[in-house]
């Protein structure tokens, strides 16, 4: 489950930002997603709660934001929703687009006490 | 307290995959991500490579699997360096385990070193290992519409080879629609047909390969 390794990564980030703060608790944790992750949120969320057990985040939210799939077209300059399955600039039909956005995987803050 | 981390949850990950990059590059070694599900045929790949290029380059293998030695005693047994990464459940292979795998290899006296992901179409994806190149293999009788069902690793993938098209005529394998499939989601890699046990349609592949350990030779003596 390719979740369980994401959760994994993020609690790891967490517990030493928290820790370098000298916190005792993380109370949330928010985190951005591109829809291009593949990432279940039930499962991600199954993930967190098996793997925050016995840590300064076991009784933590995880409050996850996703982001679509945007590209910038080379030819026409278009920024387009990109299609899952299909690269296409919708525009100009090219097929040199550039991905700007739906590849995050990020903490973005978390909330300690 | 809320503070702001504005941090990838691959960083350390990431991290490392650029020091191992670093050193590749300082090598002049060509290092390919195989990626592929299970039973794909990724070693049958993998030792047809061998044979197409042993005479020409200095290869090295690095096997990921869950558990089990099987894979890098096949790659031993021709006479070519393989280290055996057990992730012991990871369903991936990450950049640490890259790392201490070439510690245990010569990459000065290396071309190319082949890694064999664990065999997944989901997770492999998305973890940076420093390689040079990720490259996918699908096998006929996994069906055309598997771009369709796993979009990622045909997107992330800089060549695709599709191996046992000696099986075509025995699947429902519609070559056209799995060809438009890759289009759609990348126009740039192209598709290597290939049936790895009887080395049909290698050279294709092989001939790509070279030019991408090339230019890496290249680009340390530059």
């Amino acid at each position: 489950m390719h979740e369980m390794g994401v959760c994994d990564g993020i609690l790891k980030a967490a517990i030493e930002a928290a820790t370098d703060q000298g916190a005792v608790k993380i109370n949330s944790i928010d985190i951005t997603v591109g829809e291009l992750m593949q990432v279940v949120e039930e499962s991600l969320q199954f993930a967190f709660e098996v793997l925050r057990e016995d840590s300064m985040a076991a009784q933590a939210v995880l409050n996850v934001t996703f982001l679509p799939a945007e590209a910038h077209c080379l030819d026409c300059g278009t920024v387009f929703n990109r299609d899952l399955y299909d690269v296409k600039c919708p525009n100009c039909g090219s097929y040199l687009g550039e991905l700007i956005q739906g590849r995050e995987l990020r903490i973005d803050s978390i909330d300690i006490d | 307290m809320k503070i702001d981390i504005a941090k990838g949850i691959l960083e350390k990950n990431d991290q490392l995959a650029d020091d191992n990059r670093a050193l590749f590059a300082e090598k002049g070694v060509f290092v390919v991500d195989l990626m592929a599900s299970p039973g794909a045929g990724k070693t049958s790949t993998i030792l047809a490579t061998i044979a197409a290029l042993r005479d020409r380059y200095s290869i090295a293998v690095i096997e990921g699997d869950i558990a089990s030695r099987v894979d890098a005693e096949r790659i031993s047994a021709h006479g070519i360096p393989a280290v055996q990464i057990n992730t012991g459940g990871a369903c991936h292979l990450e950049s640490d385990m890259i790392r201490r795998a070439v510690d245990a290899l010569d990459l000065d006296s290396l071309d190319l070193v082949i890694v064999e992901n664990v065999g997944n179409l989901v997770c492999p994806t998305d973890f940076d290992l420093g390689e040079h190149a990720k490259v996918m293999i699908l096998s006929v009788p996994e069906g055309d519409d598997k771009p369709r069902k796993y979009p990622g690793i045909f997107s992330v993938s800089e060549a695709i080879i599709l191996n046992k098209y000696d099986t075509m005529s025995v699947f429902d394998f519609d070559e056209a629609a799995f060809r438009d499939s890759v289009a759609k989601l990348n126009p740039a890699a192209p598709i290597f047909p290939i049936s790895a046990l009887n080395y049909d349609g290698v050279d294709a592949w092989t001939t790509w390969l070279t030019g991408r350990i090339e230019a890496v030779k290249a680009g340390r003596l530059a």
